[in-house]
């Protein structure tokens, strides 16, 4: 409590506008304490750990003989598509927790200090990105344990991975969104659902899209679902990027830029 | 240092309507800087709404407030940086250990990591927190939450404090050092601005007192000016015989010309005191008849009288009792 120190802060010229760099910063201070918490309730990756796991396991056994003739044809097939359905299904979450953790009583403490506005939301997000890569690495891992050999080789692999996470860190801006102006988390858990479940299944993610009746392949091939599994497909299992790439990007990058604002707009106008 | 303004806070016509509650109605407030503030009302009057207001929490539906000179919707981020903030319920983060939390907090208000680190230490040491650093927030008792949350607010220095009910729901000897630690915060230059339902807490710690009710502010003032508000000292006698309290009641009656009340199980007869120079005639009157005492005192009102009376009589305005009355029960309640 010196004298000195409040004499700097008087000096200092005091500014109304927090800087990009600042932001970041901000940010990244916020994701440090998203970690610091799962590491005290680890209890909140049982989700992450158990979903891959069980879906994979269960997807492979159901669908590959009637869809691939055989569990091991299939594999290539399902391994990308299970990968981004349950990396997305992941995001959820993050919604429903930001619900949950800003009802506390520490959120208006972040919101009286001078911060940007957008770093306990950005922190969250970014914190959550840990979740993405643990589901993501557990799904590679079933599919190899149960004969899955990419040929794209271990580079494309992990360069899918990372796509998958950027798009899942993306699309939980939505479900942040919805956290923000929802009035309960489990409120968030079902209006988020409603609009995944029929994203991620009238996809091209299990079953091949010839198999469908017209109008739905119409809605499954410009689903931005379908365009992130093609894109994964390719690049594990031929080592190629293509069109479907750069779609799945741009779709990520337009849904941050959409929902990003809005969401720190709602954030600061609740109280 | 704080030339800014002289005023840290100057509230102009606050309003804040939840659906068609007026939480907050009108309230100006001006505090100089470097006293304490205090801002007393019933539950539900306003207080804390009108801190969050203050406190860039909530956006005012009317009137404005500044902050050193800054206002708080237009400049609200260069006024989060002159203020630290207390909430009634802890605003520290459950799940994460006090030296967590300091970090933290910290690090957002930009010091570098071996220097958040050197902050939480020495403010964990100050609070007499060092020994639960480590432990997660969920075993600490409410006094020891309520302790870092002080002491998160004051990582900054900030030169102004709102500190929202600070001892509610405290053990009497955490609510003292509570109170030594405002007050040694006011001694380094701080400004506080607290919100209480306690009177002595008020009497104790504040310089100037507004009383908010029914999100007005129905009387402002210094602790003095607010007792001398409500009117007279009281004057209190009790006899050595018992049979001779009705002749001491008429005596007191007729020398000071007032209406004294008694209480005949403890022979002690209380009235009001306006005019000091009148207690010499009754005490010579008492000695002529014969009538010693036992016990003689006079008493200026506490705030709680004051508080009654005018949360009291601001009520009975709605119910359009006379005032008068609402005084009277104020004393007898007090008696």
């Amino acid at each position: 409590m010196s004298q000195t120190t409040m004499n700097t802060k008087a000096h200092r010229g005091l500014k109304n506008r927090t800087g990009f760099l600042q932001s970041v910063r901000h940010s990244l201070t916020m994701a440090y304490r998203g970690l610091l918490k799962l590491r005290r309730t680890p209890e909140q990756l049982f989700d992450v750990t158990l979903q891959p796991i069980i879906f994979t396991l269960m997807f492979t056994y159901i669908f590959g003989g009637a869809i691939s003739g055989d569990v091991q044809s299939y594999l290539p097939v399902i391994i990308p598509g299970i990968l981004v359905q349950t990396v997305i299904t992941t995001s959820i979450v993050t919604g429903v927790q930001l619900r949950e953790d800003m009802d506390k009583g520490v959120f208006d403490r972040f919101k009286s200090l001078p911060i940007a506005r957008i770093a306990p939301l950005a922190g969250a997000l970014l914190a959550d990105t840990v979740r993405y890569t643990i589901a993501t690495v557990l799904t590679f891992a079933m599919g190899y344990v149960m004969g899955y050999r990419p040929e794209g080789g271990l580079a494309y692999v992990a360069l899918a991975a990372v796509i998958v996470i950027f798009c899942s860190w993306a699309i939980s801006w939505i479900f942040a969104f919805f956290g923000v102006i929802a009035r309960t988390a489990s409120s968030v858990q079902g209006i988020s659902m409603i609009v995944l479940f029929p994203l991620t299944f009238l996809s091209n993610a299990f079953v091949p899209v010839e198999t469908m009746p017209n109008w739905l392949q119409w809605f499954v091939n410009i689903n931005p679902i379908s365009h992130l599994v093609t894109a994964v497909r390719d690049m594990t299992n031929s080592g190629t990027v293509g069109w479907d790439l750069a779609i799945s990007l741009i779709g990520a990058a337009v849904i941050v830029a959409v929902f990003a604002p809005i969401t720190v707009r709602a954030y600061m106008r609740r109280t | 240092m704080m030339d800014r303004s002289e005023w840290a806070v100057e509230a102009r016509g606050l309003v804040k309507v939840f659906g068609d509650h007026r939480a907050v109605d009108g309230v100006d407030l001006n505090v100089r800087a470097g006293t304490i503030y205090g801002v007393l009302g019933p539950n539900g009057a306003g207080k804390t709404t009108t801190i969050r207001m203050l406190a860039t929490l909530l956006r005012p539906d009317g009137g404005s407030a500044r902050i050193f000179g800054h206002d708080v919707t237009k400049e609200s981020q260069i006024v989060r940086q002159l203020i630290g903030v207390t909430g009634q319920y802890a605003s520290v983060d459950e799940s994460l250990s006090a030296m967590e939390n300091l970090i933290i907090f910290s690090r957002l208000l930009g010091l570098s990591r071996s220097e958040a680190k050197r902050k939480a230490e020495s403010l964990l040491e100050e609070f007499s927190l060092t020994e639960a650093a480590k432990r997660p927030l969920k075993n600490f008792s409410g006094g020891m939450r309520r302790r870092l949350d002080l002491a998160a607010s004051l990582i900054a220095q900030p030169p102004l404090i709102f500190l929202d009910e600070p001892t509610t729901g405290l053990d009497p000897r955490t609510r003292a050092q509570m109170w030594e630690t405002i007050q040694r915060l006011v001694k380094t230059g701080s400004t506080v601005l607290l919100t209480t339902q306690y009177l002595d807490e008020a009497d104790q710690l504040a310089d100037r007192i507004a009383v908010i009710d029914h999100g007005r502010v129905v009387a402002e003032g210094t602790v003095d000016e607010l007792k001398g508000s409500v009117g007279t000292s009281s004057l209190h006698l009790s006899v050595q015989h018992p049979g001779q309290i009705e002749s001491a009641r008429q005596m007191v009656e007729r020398v000071l010309n007032v209406l004294p009340s008694v209480a005949y199980d403890s022979g002690k007869i209380t009235a009001p005191m306006a005019n000091a120079d009148g207690v010499t005639d009754l005490l010579i009157a008492l000695r002529e008849a014969g009538i010693p005492l036992a016990e003689m005192s006079v008493q200026k009102p506490t705030l709680d009288e004051v508080f009654l009376t005018i949360t009291g009589s601001a009520a009975s305005k709605q119910s359009d009792s006379p005032p008068q009355q609402q005084t009277k029960k104020a004393e007898v309640a007090n008696v």
